[in-house]
């Protein structure tokens, strides 16, 4: 038996194994060296990019936490004068006026853009594939130019700045930005769910509401939620038509008070307590566009899992 | 030989009962963009019967399958010729609704695919709501009737309410399996609903077809040779022909097929030459 073992020809493979394991094992000590200098030069760039980021961050919790307090947070604005240059007052009616101008705005928005996505992912025409670009190129429209546009179609018409031309102009910012993040996860969803719904005898409107929108809820409430967080923030169209208020104002056909123009109207100011009061407004603007981005994250986590 | 006689109400989903024949196939041919998949396929499906459709890969059985209930009408520039009479209805001209003839006929897909958002028991009754039933006394029966005939009641009837997609594989393909039945379908086609279960999953699946069959039809489109030969009292051999296009190469008794094919290609397949 043993002498019939070796008596076979040797075998190629046996060979090769050996040549592969011999050079693996002889680059090794080069190769981690390599992946090595490759994970330090990732995690430097990581810094790099980090420190912008940081500093910002770092100015803003700094400067900003000196300015807020309660008064600040819930009272109206007052103007400081040489007599009392400290007199800031508060910023309650411009998180009043954000809050409407962006809920307001979503209210519009949403059901559009969802809509839009459900139509993007579904339709094969060559309607949707114009629709299709047009959104695209929607999503990345400077701001200024809806700003631009609803101070031509709303402000100059109704001669009024207002709350409704912020929403106008923010509307029409989230619409494609909704139906991008909708029109991807309505496309995730797999299509053996909707056979499975159409060998069931379902007609297309009811897959789209029972099996499609549930199936996709999850992502479709993060593009909300995100785009909700980026209007919030935008600042060059409230800026252009939402013009100014000091008092409490409910009704978005007035002038109305928000977070970014507060912002940028106080960091211009020739009193060194409004330009530090800037830093408290910009630190309410972005603690709630946080909070609305970890909803969106919260949201999302919860409803996959529940799905599990 | 069973004739209803006694029923004077007319019951459209009775189906022809006098051959017993449940759907009928004649020259059926389907084509892709101009391509054909498969060409002039004809056979009989008989009522409560299994009917296998077998071939190897690229042979049309499952393009075959999902013409039976229309499936292809989503697939743009996909056209099918021929003719499939459903009892006395042809389903591609007469003017019988898509969405009712497909809920006539259920289906069962190659991957186990409950809504993943449903509950068990709204999984099960979704076919149900999709066709305008709300009673809640004729859903609950609907349940407990088609978890039973699927083999599923008694592991999942204490926790209804839980998700479909928290079962296990082979349970997820038995509610499927539920999910269709709920609807009362005069024929349940199959799409290789084996392929991605266990050994054991497997087995129960295929001993709950020879329970399914008294209840309704079943076309079943399978790789596996000894599955159609375990489960099918029909057999239909599909291969691809020259130009790639899937033909019928013999229909027969499954018995016939797997011991005296007629066709030496039968003969070949059955015995693992190709394929």
């Amino acid at each position: 038996m043993t002498d019939l073992l070796t008596q076979l020809p040797p075998d190629p493979i046996y060979d090769r194994r050996k040549q592969i394991q011999e050079r693996a094992a002889k680059t090794i000590g080069r190769r981690t060296l390599i992946s090595r200098a490759y994970i330090s030069m990732l995690m430097g760039c990581f810094i790099i990019a980090l420190i912008p980021l940081g500093s910002v961050i770092y100015a803003l919790i700094n400067k900003g936490i000196a300015a807020i307090s309660w008064t600040f947070l819930t009272a109206l604005p007052s103007q400081p004068n040489l007599m009392q240059q400290d007199a800031i007052g508060g910023i309650g009616n411009a998180i009043l006026g954000t809050i409407i101008i962006d809920l307001l705005a979503g209210l519009v928005a949403v059901p559009i853009g969802v809509l839009l996505g459900l139509y993007l992912a579904e339709a094969t025409s060559r309607v949707a594939d114009f629709l299709r670009a047009i959104t695209e190129i929607m999503t990345g429209i400077p701001s200024i130019l809806l700003g631009v546009f609803a101070y031509e179609y709303v402000v100059v018409p109704t001669k009024q700045f207002s709350g409704l031309a912020g929403i106008v102009a923010l509307g029409v910012l989230m619409v494609p930005v909704i139906a991008k993040a909708s029109e991807i996860s309505f496309r995730g969803v797999p299509s053996t769910l909707r056979e499975a719904g159409l060998a069931l005898g379902a007609r297309d409107s009811k897959i789209a509401k029972s099996i499609t929108l549930p199936v996709a809820a999850p992502g479709v409430i993060t593009g909300v939620l995100l785009s909700l967080a980026r209007a919030m923030g935008e600042t060059a169209p409230i800026l252009l038509v939402v013009g100014a208020s000091g008092a409490w104002n409910f009704n978005p056909l007035k002038p109305i008070s928000a977070l970014p123009l507060l912002t940028y109207n106080y960091s211009g100011s020739q009193y060194p307590s409004q330009r530090a009061a800037a830093w408290g407004v910009a630190l309410a603007l972005v603690t709630m566009i946080l909070i609305l981005s970890l909803t969106a994250r919260i949201v999302s986590a919860r409803m996959r899992r529940e799905k599990r | 030989m069973e004739v209803v006689t006694t029923k004077t109400e007319v019951t459209t989903n009775m189906p022809t009962t006098k051959n017993e024949i449940a759907m009928q196939l004649k020259d059926v041919s389907v084509a892709f963009s101009g391509r054909t998949a498969v060409r002039d396929v004809t056979f009989d499906v008989e009522e409560k019967k299994v009917t296998s459709l077998i071939g190897p890969s690229g042979s049309g059985k499952t393009t075959l399958l999902r013409s039976l209930n229309r499936l292809h009408d989503l697939t743009k520039g996909a056209v099918v010729e021929g003719q499939i009479l459903l009892g006395d209805t042809d389903i591609y001209n007469d003017k019988l609704p898509t969405t009712l003839l497909r809920s006539r006929i259920g289906m069962v897909f190659q991957r186990p695919n409950p809504f993943p958002t449903m509950s068990i028991y709204d999984n099960v009754v979704s076919g149900l709501r999709f066709n305008g039933i709300k009673k809640k006394a004729l859903l609950d029966e609907a349940v407990e009737s088609s978890l039973i005939a699927a083999a599923l009641w008694d592991s999942v009837k204490g926790r209804l309410k839980n998700g479909g997609t928290t079962l296990s594989g082979g349970e997820q393909q038995r509610l499927c399996i539920a999910r269709a039945l709920a609807v009362e379908p005069e024929i349940l086609l199959m799409d290789e609903p084996t392929s991605s279960l266990d050994p054991i999953s497997t087995k129960a699946i295929e001993d709950l077809m020879g329970e399914l069959k008294n209840r309704v039809t079943i076309v079943i489109v399978t790789h596996n040779m000894q599955q159609a030969a375990r489960v099918s009292d029909n057999c239909a051999f599909l291969l691809m022909g020259d130009d790639r296009a899937g033909e019928l190469i013999e229909f027969a008794e499954t018995k016939k097929i797997f011991n005296n094919p007629s066709d030496p290609r039968t003969l070949d397949y059955i015995q693992g030459r190709f394929g």
